[in-house]
């Protein structure tokens, strides 16, 4: 088991789960075993909940789940074939099965590289005094310290579902918040048709200044090496002594060049290339933020999706995959469970995010030339539903502060995506 | 077992996002006021797999099973 935070050790509990009772190693560079990430842009942050509050859900069944946890070891390299894992302890380790969950990591500015907009570098990168990334608890703990001390101006760089939080929270705080994004409407990748224009009025209303179409050159430093402020396009500085850099993340999938595995191309949404099961090769399964696999229920098409119960519901998945590859290659290891057949990983994405007292909640997966009809409320409201229609199909829903609809559209979008099926509902 | 199990949930947790709902619409609805509401307190013995199903992946933790 490569990475131990959401989908790995939902892979190794539903493991456990089927029965299986022989050793499992589980490998994660982070120091402790990783915090739930959600709360850590919304209650860590707001300091409502201390960050012990924030533990995944196996940390509590740690023991009963029998794991040898290497935490602060990194897997380094793999051959898949072998089926071999070389450590950053120098060991190395050989598994009947694998499965890879590592995620993915915060990308940042290519700083001082001098061809400005966001989206080149790394999050592994040192930043800068009073920049930051927001990954991890301890990333959380650290930019919760600078907040503490209150600010003058926090500079949000990106308006994605990390920025909106983050810029959401620190507004809450009472801290001056101005949120900067290069494309002329914020989520323009995920929702087509300018709907992403519900986070600008959201936090306008909010008092955040929110700024869109903003190329930014470079962060602007003091003389001691800390941020200053952001280098705009146009030549200006936008003074700020704490900038959170949330301009997405990207498939960490450094460690397995020359692995033998496919890893597709960053214009086809990166990751890991899998089978519909979530097989990548044979005995090596991987799943969460990491895996890419031809979604059945999309007709196959090739997602890599970066939400919470996706991590859940596809590390469940992997793992009862990984065991039926253990019985195939060794069966005194896995008994009945191992025996069976694991069919397809088919699913309707779901996620939310809480930005100020709002909930945003989308089901499904759009397309670029996918066509939104509002069928609850109004965009600029503070309550709607939209759909996205392509062709026959409802492809996704969206809704601000409509749950009940939302999770209504995506049980009948489990039954099918047929569009008149979901638009009946409204 | 004789003794049944019985559903609790934290509401301090719970933000209502549905996604027990999802798993047991006889069992959990989040009704128009957007207030999760408990249809049976004490489901079926039958249902356990759907309850644990539901633990598992409520994204607040906020479902617990006793009994
Ligand atoms: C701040 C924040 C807020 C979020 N809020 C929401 C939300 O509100 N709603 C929602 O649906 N989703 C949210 N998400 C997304 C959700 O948390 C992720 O989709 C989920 O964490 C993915 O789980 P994962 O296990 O696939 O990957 P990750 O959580 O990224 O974990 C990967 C693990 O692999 C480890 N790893 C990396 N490299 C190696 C290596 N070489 N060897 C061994 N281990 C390695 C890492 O240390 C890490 O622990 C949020 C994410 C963040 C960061
Ligand atoms: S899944 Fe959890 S948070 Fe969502 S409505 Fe059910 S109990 Fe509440």
């Amino acid at each position: 088991m490569i990475g131990a935070s959401l989908a790995g050790m939902a892979a190794v509990q539903s493991i456990r789960a089927s029965g299986h009772d022989g050793p499992i190693v589980v490998v994660d560079p982070a120091g402790s075993l990783p915090h739930d990430r959600p709360p850590l842009t919304k209650q860590v942050l707001a300091g409502q909940w201390p960050l012990e509050r924030a533990a995944q859900p196996a940390a509590a069944r740690l023991d009963e789940l029998d794991l040898d946890l290497r935490l602060g070891v990194a897997a380094t390299g793999l051959n898949a074939d072998r089926r071999s894992v070389s450590l950053s302890d120098g060991s190395e380790l050989e598994a009947s099965a694998l499965v890879l969950a590592t995620g993915s990591h915060a990308r940042t500015l290519p700083t001082g590289s001098g061809h400005g907009g966001p989206g080149g570098g790394d999050g592994s990168a040192a930043l800068p005094s009073g920049a930051f990334t927001l990954r991890t608890g301890a990333d959380c703990v650290a930019l919760l310290e600078r907040l503490e001390a209150e600010p003058a101006r926090v500079v949000v760089i990106g308006a994605g579902f990390i920025g909106g939080e983050v810029a959401a929270t620190c507004a809450g705080r009472g801290l001056t918040v101005s949120m900067l994004e290069a494309a002329p409407v914020p989520l323009q990748r995920v929702l087509p048709g300018g709907v992403g224009g519900f986070v600008t009025e959201l936090h306008r209303r909010n008092g955040v200044d929110v700024r869109l179409g903003v190329s930014i050159e470079a962060l602007n430093l003091n003389g001691d090496g800390s941020v200053r402020g952001v280098a705009l396009g146009d030549g200006s500085n936008l003074e700020a002594e704490v900038v959170v850099i949330g301009v997405g993340a990207a498939p960490t999938v450094d460690w397995l060049a020359d692995s033998g595995l496919t890893l597709l191309e960053p214009h086809r949404g990166g990751g890991i290339l899998c089978d519909e099961t979530l097989l990548a090769h044979p005995g090596v399964v991987a799943a969460g933020d990491v895996a890419a696999w031809p979604n059945p229920h999309f007709g196959g098409e090739l997602m890599r999706v970066e939400h919470w119960e996706n991590a859940v519901d596809a590390g469940t998945h992997a793992g009862r995959r990984a065991l039926a590859e253990l019985g195939g290659r060794d069966a005194s290891g896995g008994g009945e469970a191992a025996e069976a057949t694991v069919g397809a990983f088919s699913s309707v994405p779901w996620f939310w995010s809480d930005q100020f007292d709002s909930k945003i909640q989308m089901v499904g997966r759009c397309g670029p030339e996918d066509e939104p009809v509002v069928v609850a409320g109004d965009l600029t409201g503070d309550r709607f539903v939209v759909l996205f229609r392509r062709g026959d199909l409802c492809t996704a829903a969206l809704g601000l502060n409509r749950p009940r609809q939302v999770m209504q559209a995506r049980m009948r979008m489990a039954e099918s995506l047929d569009w008149d099926g979901v638009a009946a509902l409204f | 077992m004789v003794e049944g199990m019985k559903i609790v949930i934290d509401y301090d947790l719970c933000e209502a996002n549905a996604i027990c709902m999802g798993i047991a619409p006889e069992v959990f609805e989040v009704r128009e006021d957007d207030n999760l509401y408990i249809l049976q307190e004490e489901p079926a013995e039958e249902l356990r797999p759907k309850m644990e199903e539901a633990v598992r992946r409520c994204p607040k933790q906020a479902i617990s099973i006793e009994g």
